[in-house]
């Protein structure tokens, strides 16, 4: 009989039913072993998959190689300049960053009141209310580096509002609620910011995790402030944004040592160009879940390594116990090989069968985790799924380890002759 | 049907060897039912097993059929078990797991056969050996006589040369001793060669000629008139 008849032979596999069928208890202690093995390796590759998509999930609101870069005082003296001066970014300094490091995608130069301490917020008033809020001078670019999601109807600042310094505004969901009845028109209505009339042309919707925004937030064109604030050529910070591709711990480097010669700073000095590189944090963060997704397949394998190798130890137990049977059938005519198959077939078909039970259940715990966990913002973690190359892979490993692990009780029941293997009582 | 020539065979033990068989000439002719006797360690149950192709000889040849048997491997012995040599065994050997008729149409699986056919070929024998209302009963739902009745039909149903029975009445009573040796008796009667051995002399006087075994030499060969048992099953 060739090998792939047996295979798919009826018979075959009423052999094999009948004798696992023997040992109902046993066979089952066996399949948990396996069983719990897939089990744990779905379980725990499925949730670090769900980890590192939530943290994809927590940072899809900012590039994820993004960076901000302000100055403070200097701890260096350096050409004449004592130490404690601190520098000042300007407007121009963007367009140097772009012309010496090309690996900067975005640059968007921003001010702002009402954070960092110093200036106080903006004071808005709309008819008979008022309140007081954090304004930010900004260009149009700063939403290709920070996702602004902004309502229906309104836009963020664009182009032309820069060029024509146009008192316009985005006003932020709160402050909306604050300064308007529900139901009332928003976009085109003028407020008064700081004694000057804006319209308002959008109205933001506050996304959590967003660093130091809040839901009260106005944006206004940078020109704008800088004429109503009187902030000349002055920038807060640059918000930068790399190329993808890019190494955003090189660009990092680049940008502070270029701004260290404009600024005539020390090269050496650590603290008058500072900076906060999501980028870096981003990649320490996705290697942890990449460490995690290593650690669950280790972890994994070794568990099924072990439920194989309890299936190999119960089958050269059982093989044992069946010397007899085993010996009865090769004087009816069995050959070695075909004994051996058996033997094989049943180990393959235990470690498959528990093996996808496994899969099974571990699905359903993973379906359980996400539906218990969706509604949960805070808690980083989405969609935990197995890629289904991982489950092709257990399947292949466990009907690999399952064929090795059947060879020992094999060559064991074919080893012994028949006519000793009759002769045990 | 069978010709053995100077047969020898012995076993290492530790550093010595037991020389079990010394030079057996046997000639069994087709139809004949022929007893094998001797105390144990005599011999018998090596020469059985040498027959049966279950155990290789060391010295002489052995011819079954008029083809010499030799240079045989696992899977060849098995297969020429399968095709030529029908077992009872003393014991019954019969597959607890498994129904009359699953252990009877198991040598027809080992030939590849196909389920109707082998289940058809099964039935027939059971029945032809009063089993018919049995065969799904398991080895342990039967008594002595009836399992042995179907390790008979497990070695019938692949219609062999030979049936080689090794004390197959070593774990009865006498009664069903005799409705055993009756059922042999009937299958011998229809043309088949068939080898017995036993220790017992009214089991082997049931047979038409004792070949007596000692110390690994054949000291008797004889014919004698069968003492043929009145059939009731």
């Amino acid at each position: 009989m060739n090998s792939l008849k047996v295979i798919f032979d009826y018979d075959t596999w009423q052999e094999i039913f009948s004798s696992i069928k023997k040992n109902k208890v046993r066979t089952i202690i066996t399949v948990i072993g396996v069983l719990w093995g897939i089990f744990i390796y779905i379980t725990l590759s499925g949730s670090s998959n769900g980890l590192d998509n939530g943290f994809d999930k927590e940072f899809e609101n900012i590039a994820m190689n993004s960076m901000f870069i302000w100055t403070q005082q200097t701890s260096m003296p350096y050409k004449g300049f004592k130490t404690g001066r601190r520098p000042r970014l300007k407007i121009s300094d963007a367009r140097v960053l772009l012309n010496s490091v090309p690996d900067i995608q975005y640059i968007a130069p921003r001010n702002a009141r009402g954070v960092f301490g110093g200036s106080p917020p903006a004071t808005i008033v709309r008819k008979s209310k008022s309140g007081n809020y954090n304004i930010y001078g900004d260009f149009p670019e700063y939403t290709k580096i920070a996702t602004k999601k902004i309502f229906k109807g309104g836009r963020f600042i664009n182009q032309i509002d820069i060029d024509l310094s146009r008192k316009v505004c985005v006003i932020g969901e709160r402050t909306k609620k604050e300064l308007f009845v529900e139901g009332e028109k928003v976009i085109g209505e003028y407020v008064k910011l700081d004694d000057v009339f804006f319209q308002i042309i959008g109205v933001h919707k506050y996304i959590q995790g967003g660093g130091f925004e809040t839901d009260g937030d106005i944006f206004i064109p940078f020109t704008t402030f800088k004429n109503i604030y009187n902030t000349g050529e002055k920038v807060g910070w640059f918000t930068i944004a790399a190329y993808d591709d890019s190494n955003v711990v090189d660009v990092e480097k680049q940008i502070k040592s270029t701004l260290k010669r404009i600024h005539n700073v020390n090269p050496l000095d650590e603290r008058a160009i500072s900076g906060f590189n999501l980028g870096e944090i981003f990649n320490k963060i996705k290697g942890f879940s990449k460490g995690m997704t290593l650690l669950s397949i280790i972890v994994g394998i070794a568990t099924i390594l072990a439920g194989v190798i309890g299936i190999g130890n119960i089958l050269l137990i059982s093989v044992k116990e069946r010397t007899k049977e085993l010996g009865v059938r090769r004087a009816l005519g069995a050959t070695p090989s075909e004994v051996k198959t058996q033997i094989i077939l049943e180990s393959v078909f235990l470690t498959l069968v528990s093996g996808i039970f496994g899969i099974i259940l571990g699905g359903l715990v993973l379906y359980g985790i996400n539906v218990a966990t969706t509604d949960i913002d805070s808690f980083p973690y989405t969609n935990p799924t197995v890629p289904v190359s991982f489950i092709l892979a257990a399947l292949l490993i466990i009907i690999s380890l399952g064929t090795l692990i059947g060879l020992i009780p094999a060559q064991r029941a074919v080893s012994i002759k028949p006519i000793d293997a009759l002769r045990e009582e | 049907m069978i010709k053995l020539e100077d047969l020898h065979k012995s076993y290492k033990i530790g550093n010595s060897s037991l020389h079990v068989l010394k030079g057996i000439n046997l000639n069994i002719k087709e139809g004949e039912l022929i007893a094998i006797m001797g105390s144990s360690g005599s011999g018998k149950s090596t020469l059985l097993n040498i027959i049966g192709m279950l155990d290789l000889l060391d010295n002489g040849t052995y011819r079954l059929d008029n083809v010499e048997i030799k240079n045989l491997n696992e899977t060849k012995a098995a297969k020429y078990r399968n095709k030529f040599l029908g077992f009872v065994f003393q014991s019954f050997n019969l597959i607890n797991y498994k129904n009359a008729v699953e252990n009877v149409s198991l040598p027809l699986y080992y030939q590849g056969i196909g389920r109707q056919e082998r289940q058809q070929k099964a039935m027939k024998y059971l029945q032809k050996f009063g089993l018919g209302d049995w065969s799904k009963h398991l080895p342990s739902e039967l008594s002595g006589g009836q399992k042995q009745r179907v390790a008979i039909a497990r070695a019938m149903v692949t219609e062999p040369k030979v049936l080689l029975a090794d004390e197959p009445t070593g774990a009865l009573d006498s009664k069903t001793s005799h409705e055993v040796m009756n059922l042999i008796q009937e299958i011998n009667n229809s043309g088949k060669t068939i080898l017995v051995v036993t220790h017992e002399e009214d089991i082997a006087k049931m047979c038409k000629r004792i070949v007596k075994l000692k110390d690994g030499i054949i000291v008797e060969d004889k014919k004698i008139k069968q003492n043929l048992i009145k059939s009731n099953v």
